[in-house]
């Protein structure tokens, strides 16, 4: 009569569909739990998509405007020389071999104001620069209306504003007729630009040509700052003469910078803020994660009949322990899709609004949905145990 | 004792709790289950039928003494051939009935078989069968929670019936039933012994146990009488 014991074993289908009979008979308490997973999840998704949309945008910004940009500027005078850089310093820059171009700005000694019957104080804090042609170029900039200053303009009393200043002089389109008073007589203006990313100081300027500084407004033309372009791959070998090239008198007086290292700094700050926020998120998960076991606790001391049951139909302790720790994963791993859909959503939302590229990088989603699943089965892993070890028969007493 | 024909075997089992006191809840109970028999085991609130039934039905081991269930020697087990011998040889009836909320009759049925490794189709087919042998053809998809006392007791009877076990175990099946409902599921065990089933009931009902063929009376975890012993004698 003793034959073999058949040792039949769960289909994965099967154990797949006992975990989700829980899920089945508490919908709202599925959801919610699934919800704090959810939210961690998505908070991290979301802070590396958007991290890496706002990274991407600013290569972009830093394609579009070259970080060969240099600026060569008189320092405060605090040594002995006069807190100007030499008449010739822009020959000499130009001099140096990996130097691709330069262009002279030089302050001026006036103001502008809207008419001449302005008041002398009230400047609106509008400078007065004379730049060299090639400034537009060298900056990266663009006109947001009329035209840039040019050879022939140049010859004449006319004048380019910067973003700010134009605002300032209550000028929002050039129709060529429009004048201001600057430096004691009337100035056409013939153009206003964009905002400048690199120089943002030029948007609150008004700018003339050095020829016409030099015929109108009896200007030196003495150049206060020099935007110097330089071969890429030498700009650390030009950085290091540029000082004593513009003035070899006073090397020590001279300020050079990368205009581009502010908005690289700018990033590093955001990656800060990136790592603080996904710590934000690691905790929100682990948050989520103590619910789901909180929850799985509660399960299995509801579901003791249940268990008794399955037990008594056959169910070895690994089914039931299975099946509870399926019941975990399936609520992380619905948790974990949510999170990584709504941290993707977020960040296409606010990337197409910012105008960013959208960019969710695959760690992030992958990982995710890993996190997720890591958090279900440590959750899991303690009321599964615990459910398996339940004896039968005090299970069943239960109702 | 026809050894040969026998499905389940007692042989002197003593089940101690170690509570302070100890409660001793079978002291030496010995009986044996042929194949095709219809049992009902019978004795007041704490006279050890609960613990019997579940030593009987492999849930728990006897701290002393033998079960012996198609063969297999359960003393001789793991947990884990435990499960087995059960998700093939033992089917169950409650009188809490057990049956999940959230889940048709037919798949509560079909639940029967999950742990004997047969597909879902199969199982579904074979549960359908059931049903209509207990007469709950009409209910196949209907919740669980939807059906009436009577009705679950029929699907959880089903279910015990569905593997074709070698013996099924009902622990006061009518317990939780009214008096109609109790005489039918009297009634559907009858029919379904009649078909060939070997049927163990515990029941604390003098009535319903001395309707049966064999009755075995258990007080203070004795054996107190077995309508079979006259049988013998």
């Amino acid at each position: 009569m003793t034959s073999t014991l058949e040792r039949s074993q769960l289909h994965v289908t099967d154990i797949a569909r006992t975990a989700t009979v829980g899920m089945r008979t508490r919908r709202l308490r599925t959801v919610l739990s699934a919800l704090g997973v959810m939210i961690g999840i998505a908070a991290m998704v979301g802070v590396l998509g958007l991290s890496e949309s706002s990274k991407s945008e600013l290569l972009a910004q830093l394609e579009r405007l070259g970080t060969n940009l240099l600026t060569v500027e008189a320092g405060g005078g605090i040594g002995a020389g006069t807190g100007a850089l030499p008449d010739e310093a822009a020959i000499m820059i130009g001099r140096i071999g990996p130097v691709e171009s330069t262009s002279t700005i030089s302050s001026v000694d006036a103001n502008v104001y809207r008419s001449d019957l302005v008041d002398e104080g009230q400047t609106a804090g509008i400078t007065v620069q004379a730049v060299d042609y090639t400034l537009l170029d060298s900056l990266a900039g663009t006109v947001a209306d009329g035209k840039w200053l040019d050879t022939a303009t140049g010859a004449y009393p006319t004048v380019v504003l910067g973003s700010v200043a134009a605002e300032r002089l209550g000028i929002d389109e050039v129709t060529g007729t429009q004048q201001v008073w600057l430096g004691d007589r009337w100035f056409t203006v013939v153009g206003v630009l964009d905002t400048f990313e690199l120089a943002p100081d030029l948007d609150r300027a008004a700018m003339v040509s050095l020829d016409a500084a030099d015929t109108y407004l009896d200007h030196d033309n003495v150049p206060t700052r020099v935007l110097v372009r330089v071969a890429p791959e030498q700009i650390d070998q030009v950085t290091a003469v540029l000082a004593a090239t513009a003035n070899p008198e006073f090397p020590e007086e001279v300020e050079v910078a990368r205009p581009t290292d502010a908005l690289e700094a700018q990033e590093a700050a955001d990656d800060t803020l990136t790592a603080l926020f996904l710590g934000l998120g690691a905790v929100a998960l682990l948050v989520g994660g103590v619910g789901i076991a909180n929850v799985m606790v509660i399960s299995v001391l509801e579901r003791r009949g249940e268990i008794g049951l399955r037990r008594a139909l056959g169910a070895t302790r690994r089914n039931i322990a299975g099946q509870f720790l399926g019941e975990a994963l399936l609520l992380a791993t619905i948790g974990g899709i949510g999170g990584v859909l709504l941290g993707v959503g977020a960040t296409a939302l606010y990337s197409s609004i910012e105008g960013w590229a959208i960019l969710v990088p695959a760690i992030a989603v992958f990982g995710g949905l890993g996190a997720a699943l890591l958090i279900g089965g440590v959750a899991g892993l303690y009321p599964a145990i615990r459910a398996s070890r339940l004896s039968p028969t005090e299970a069943l007493h239960t109702t | 004792m026809t050894e040969l024909n026998s499905v389940l075997e007692v042989v002197e089992v003593h089940k101690e709790y170690p509570t302070t006191p100890p409660v001793r809840a079978l002291r030496g109970v010995s009986f044996s289950v042929a194949r095709g028999e219809l049992v009902s085991v019978v004795g007041p609130s704490g006279s050890g039928k609960s613990t019997l039934l579940h030593l009987m039905g492999t849930l728990d081991r006897p701290t002393s003494g033998e079960v012996v269930v198609s063969g297999y020697r359960v003393s001789e087990m793991s947990d884990r051939d435990l499960s087995f011998l059960r998700a093939h040889h033992i089917g169950f009836v409650f009188q809490q009935f057990h049956l999940l909320n959230g889940m048709t009759a037919l798949d509560n049925v079909a639940d029967g078989l999950l742990y004997t490794g047969r597909p879902l189709s199969e199982r579904r087919e074979l549960a359908e069968i059931e049903l209509l042998h207990v007469g709950m053809g009409h209910r196949l998809n209907q919740q669980a929670t939807k059906l009436s006392g009577g009705e679950r007791q029929r699907v959880a009877t089903a279910r015990a019936m569905v593997g074709n076990p070698s013996i099924i175990l009902a622990d006061e099946p009518t317990g939780n039933l009214d008096t109609k409902n109790s005489d039918a599921i009297v009634e559907l065990i009858e029919e379904l012994n009649e078909a060939g089933a070997t049927i163990v009931v515990i029941t604390h009902n003098r009535e319903i146990a001395e309707s049966f063929p064999r009755a075995v009376g258990l007080r203070d975890g004795y054996i107190e009488y077995d309508s079979a012993w006259q049988g013998v004698a």
